[in-house]
């Protein structure tokens, strides 16, 4: 698939305190599911784990928290240097 | 608070780019609001890698989309991308959430063009990491160029089961089977409207093409039963049914394994705005659920309450395109700036066209539609309400219960309470509930309620701290 020129765009961020090797221009999203890592909550009630659904902002499955504050990873770009804890329940 | 404009359109696709761009070009004072940091909407939404231009002949879409984008930038539309709608109220006032925070937005008429959700028929195990929508296949394909899967089960109904099998293949992937609901004589017997759409057509015959030269495995009238995971991959098991939709008793369930499954069931028309602001609305199963009704020139029943696109019915992106223009044309004949005989002009033809595009864009949609008896099938255990983990079995009690329409089921189950504020399983709760109160119009829909979205707490309060909240003197004893 075309995705343009890979050098200029990498970078890393860092996910659940792992370093993980993303690209500029992606969405969260896919820089986490590129990087294999599909569980990204667990539901309130049955715990069970969830992963992206819809991918437009719209089933809200995706919610990790960037920087510090609670985004839906399909609607947020990848930054140099940005920090997403995956948001498991105790 | 912003100046007022005449019209503020709510989505940047093609619907709501076509009327922003009719009405600003007959001098009316446009705002567009979206919550993509793009114009294009989900169909041609604006890709992260743009493509080479000798490639761009495969991807007919994205020249579309550039051309949308490139006449929005040189026009007098004011475009502010990346904000979330979480309230509008009547007169207009639009309250969004976004880069710059909490904003408010004022405008005299007022154009929803929100476009619609997917529709995925829940079943065990569909709430697992990997298994997607096939609107959000599409999106990865299209906009950022990453296969769902290298080797995913493609499922579901509709012409987006053909794009995204198609979209991995082209991507260099293999995908483990196509499960198409429909069976062949459905596909036929939409030919006649399809042939009135040449292009569509052959665009159609050209996914298919492409995944069956690549020997993809294609069950047809079939449907994914469950699925489950086996250490690293998706075991989705696949059972065929009759032609009315209910499961082929005798049939043998097969196995396949795979490390995504795509899977959905049509489009449903967004309308939580026009449902917020009290629009008379019906339901049609034709065009995919509860639609506002309008008028001949896009205007619902609230005064200044505009609606085109998918959000009005699905009839798909080009006939949004038509409806947007007219929709934009009626608001700047309404504010008087063109006469009677230019709007007369400006509509004649362009509604007639309108009228055709979507009657085909229409009988795509109805092939997408599962048939009622699907919803009989969903085990008791499945969750229906991914946000609470509501159960069909619950629903079930509470409609055994005596509940007598969706908000009773919302209040006694919590189905639909959660942060997609029933988005997802709406639909689906309504059909079941539909099966005992005798149609969907007596069951009625969610009651809209604000925010929209979630707002987290920390943009509602900004950048207030403990010291700053004013604590009165207690009152003398």
């Amino acid at each position: 698939m075309h995705r343009g020129r890979v050098d200029e765009d990498a970078v890393v961020i860092e996910v659940d305190g792992h370093a993980v090797s993303a690209r500029r221009g992606d969405s969260v999203a896919v820089a986490l599911l590129t990087a294999g890592i599909s569980t990204l909550r667990h539901s309130p009630r049955l715990r069970a784990p969830r992963g992206i659904f819809c991918f437009m902002g719209s089933c809200q499955e995706c919610l990790v928290v960037i920087n510090g504050k609670r985004r839906l990873a399909c609607e947020v770009l990848i930054e140099s240097g940005m920090s997403v804890r995956t948001t498991e329940l105790p | 608070m912003n100046s007022r404009v005449e019209l503020a359109v709510l989505g940047a696709g093609p619907a709501g780019v076509a009327a922003a761009l009719a009405a600003s070009e007959c001098n009316v004072s446009v705002l567009i609001l979206d919550r993509s940091a793009s114009a294009g909407g989900q169909v041609y939404r604006r890709p992260t890698w743009p493509l080479e231009d000798q490639q761009l002949k495969q991807w007919p879409d994205e020249v579309k989309g550039e051309r949308l984008r490139e006449q929005l930038r040189s026009s007098a539309v004011s475009c502010r991308f990346g904000r979330a709608v979480w309230s509008v109220e009547r007169g207009f006032r639009i309250d969004t959430v976004g880069p710059e925070g909490l904003e408010t937005w004022e405008a005299e008429r007022l154009l929803v063009a929100s476009g619609t959700t997917e529709r995925v028929i829940p079943f065990p195990g569909w709430t697992l990491p990997g298994v997607m929508g096939l609107a959000a296949a599409t999106a990865l394909l299209k906009s950022q160029r990453v296969l769902p899967g290298q080797r995913p089960v493609v499922a579901g109904s509709g012409p987006l089961l053909w794009a995204v099998a198609s979209g991995i293949v082209a991507g260099g992937g293999m995908p483990a089977a196509v499960i198409d609901l429909a069976d062949t004589r459905r596909w036929v017997s939409s030919l006649p409207a399809l042939l009135s759409r040449p292009t569509d057509l052959l665009k159609g015959l050209g996914w298919m093409h492409s995944v069956r030269r690549k020997q993809v495995p294609v069950i047809s009238s079939a449907a994914v039963r469950k699925v489950w995971r086996e250490g690293t991959s998706l075991v989705v098991e696949v059972i065929e049914r009759n032609r009315d939709g209910t499961l082929r008793r005798e049939s043998q369930e097969r196995r396949l394994s795979a490390d995504a499954l795509c899977i959905g069931h049509g489009l449903l028309p967004a309308t939580e705005v026009t449902r917020l602001l009290g629009a008379d609305h019906v339901f049609d199963a034709q065009a995919g659920g509860w639609k506002p009704v309008i008028d001949d020139q896009q205007r619902t029943s609230i005064p200044g309450l505009f609606a085109a696109g998918d959000c009005t019915g699905i009839t798909g992106a080009e006939a949004a395109q038509l409806e947007g223009r007219l929709a934009g044309l009626a608001v700047a004949h309404e504010t008087g700036r063109i006469t009677d005989k230019m709007y007369q002009m400006k509509t004649q033809s362009l509604r007639r066209h309108t009228l055709r595009v979507s009657r085909a864009g229409a009988s795509m949609a109805a092939l997408m539609m599962p048939a009622e008896s699907f919803i009989d099938d969903i085990p008791g255990d499945t969750v229906v309400c991914r946000c609470e983990d509501v159960t069909c079995a619950e629903v079930q009690a509470a409609l055994a219960a005596g509940a007598t329409g969706l908000n009773q089921i919302k209040s006694w189950t919590r189905c639909g309470m959660g942060p997609c504020q029933g988005r997802v399983c709406g639909d689906t709760v309504a059909a079941i509930a539909s099966r005992h109160l005798g149609g969907r119009t007596a069951v009625g829909t969610w009651s809209p309620r604000v925010p929209l979205v979630p707002l987290p707490m920390n943009d509602l309060v900004g950048a207030f701290t403990y010291h700053d909240i004013a604590i009165p003197k207690a009152a003398p004893l």
